[in-house]
């Protein structure tokens, strides 16, 4: 379903010191560096998998989602999803994928949120029908029934989230890429999310990409667990597994991840 | 078609929420205009010709060029702000999308505000109509929409090229106004009273004057050569590179952007 070899991308980035004199030096020669943002990434995920994408920041988990799905383009190493090579067959590819970045919104600022989804509607070219059915099943796991017609502007941060969510799943994609869908939500809030994910993977056999550094979305979603750190795959497999590399069993998995993250100095 | 439609729809919506904002931007706008109309005047006050060009003539040109300019502003605003589309992470989005990223980066953005502007071109249009310096014959009054509609694609083709810059930049150039806001203000007067470079520049490299000074020159009967009045048409030309860079942009951006 989604097949990953040796992937890699750098980036330029661009060095200077602080204080005023060294930025007036940088403007007229800049000095940069290349850094390896991922440096021969392989993974395969078969269909209707969760995987919790977890790392420190800046090991590179958004520029996997963001390969992943099309938005830029590899150095090198190969990847292909469902059949599609993702910067190539774009506009195919992305009608079966569904993506949310936790720390930006999709839905219009201030206008009633189901007339974001009607957008969407068209942009996807959604049939009326299988809209209709899309959206009626939403509203009811996510409880958006009060809050579609509020604009966005007004809604709580759990709210938009739920909403958020919904619009990334009306074309009902294959595979769902989640980039830190819980973060600053309440208890509730991130609960109702969690619940939601579960249903939809069990219903539709929906392949979900998580990344997050909330321990609990991963204790209660993720059947599988790929750890990045600068760039490199260091750790594939399940929760237990995880566990077992560590010496103290009893520990949480916030602090295996912690112990982890220290030994490997990442 | 109808991908379009609903994001006018909902421009719409949007400026409605905001009514007072979206009357004193108007208002705000036509008073700009406004400013510049006046100082025309006055000056023909002192002058009665520039260059042997009349008020009216001068005013007829500068009515066509902002008319141009304010719908260029208005329906291709996205790309005139297409910096923060990149910075804020919209272009990521629109990347994801299953349409053409033109389409959608149009109907990001529709500045409606940009209508003041608008009726002070209009306004301008219809006192120089009034004041009849031109015969009009049918092919005129054609010439005429054909200055409006190249004006606005040359503007808009502009901002498509402002735009792609910002895939290098990451960030606008404010030196690049010269050639949108600046070139509104001297399409105030016929270009070639500028001399013969500015002439030649606007011909060869950013075809103003095939929107301006070409055409206005049959329909006030300075030049009586009717192949002058197709230059518009240049417009299409000066749009093939810039579709080119953008489509090298794209790729640019998705190959080493962050």
């Amino acid at each position: 379903m989604i097949h990953v070899s040796r992937l890699s991308k750098s980036f330029k980035v661009y060095k200077r010191e602080a204080g005023i004199y060294q930025a007036i030096h940088s403007f007229f020669q800049r000095k940069y560096e290349r850094v390896d943002a991922l440096d021969s990434i392989s993974f395969d995920i078969p269909k209707g998998e969760i995987v919790g994408y977890i790392g420190p920041n800046g090991a590179g988990k958004s520029t996997t989602i963001k390969i992943l799905s099309g938005i830029l383009v590899p150095d090198e190493g190969e990847c292909v999803i469902n059949g599609y090579v993702p910067w190539k067959d774009r506009k195919e590819y992305v009608k079966k994928i569904g993506v949310v970045f936790g720390q930006r919104s999709q839905l219009w600022w201030d206008i009633p949120v189901i007339d974001s989804f009607h957008l969407l509607k068209d942009i996807y070219t959604i049939e009326p029908t299988i809209f209709q059915e899309s959206l009626t099943e939403l509203t009811a796991l996510l409880d958006l029934k009060e809050i579609l017609k509020m604009p966005t502007r007004q809604l709580s941060l759990g709210q938009r989230m739920r909403c958020e969510i919904a619009a990334s799943l009306l074309h009902r994609p294959d595979i769902l890429f989640l980039d830190e869908p819980t973060i600053g939500l309440d208890a509730v809030s991130k609960k109702a999310v969690r619940t939601f994910i579960k249903k939809i993977n069990l219903e539709f056999q929906t392949t979900v990409i998580l990344t997050t550094h909330d321990m609990q979305d991963i204790e209660s979603l993720a059947q599988r667990i790929i750890l990045i750190g600068k760039g490199r795959v260091l750790f594939d497999g399940t929760i237990p597994n995880l566990r077992d590399i560590v010496p103290d069993p009893k520990l949480s998995l916030e602090d295996v991840l912690v112990y982890l993250y220290q030994k490997l100095g990442i | 078609m109808k991908l379009y439609k609903r994001y006018l729809l909902l421009h719409i919506q949007t400026e409605l929420e905001y009514k007072t904002s979206f009357l004193l931007t108007a208002i705000g706008q036509f008073l700009v205009s406004c400013n510049v109309f006046i100082g025309i005047y006055f000056m023909f006050q002192r002058f009665s010709t520039v260059k042997g060009y009349s008020f009216e003539e001068c005013l007829f040109c500068f009515s066509l060029f902002l008319l141009s300019f304010s719908l260029a502003e208005m329906f291709f605003r996205g790309f005139d702000q297409f910096a923060s589309m990149i910075s804020n992470g919209e272009f990521d989005r629109i990347l994801l999308r299953p349409k053409s990223l033109v389409l959608q980066v149009l109907g990001s953005k529709i500045e409606f505000t940009r209508i003041g502007r608008m009726l002070q071109a209009l306004v301008m249009f219809v006192y120089v109509l009034l004041r009849q310096p031109i015969e009009w014959t049918i092919l005129k009054a054609c010439i005429t929409v054909f200055m409006i509609l190249g004006g606005t694609v040359l503007f808009a083709a502009l901002f498509v090229l402002y735009a792609t810059i910002c895939f290098f930049t990451l960030e606008g150039l404010e030196i690049f106004n010269i050639f949108t806001d600046g070139a509104r203000e001297f399409g105030k007067y016929p270009l070639a009273i500028y001399g013969k470079n500015i002439l030649l520049f606007s011909t060869f490299l950013i075809p103003y004057a095939c929107i301006q000074y070409y055409p206005f020159l049959y329909l006030t009967d300075h030049t009586t050569n009717v192949m002058v009045a197709f230059t518009p048409i240049a417009v299409l030309l000066f749009c093939i590179p810039v579709h080119l860079f953008w489509n090298y942009g794209i790729k640019h951006y998705q190959s080493k952007g962050s």
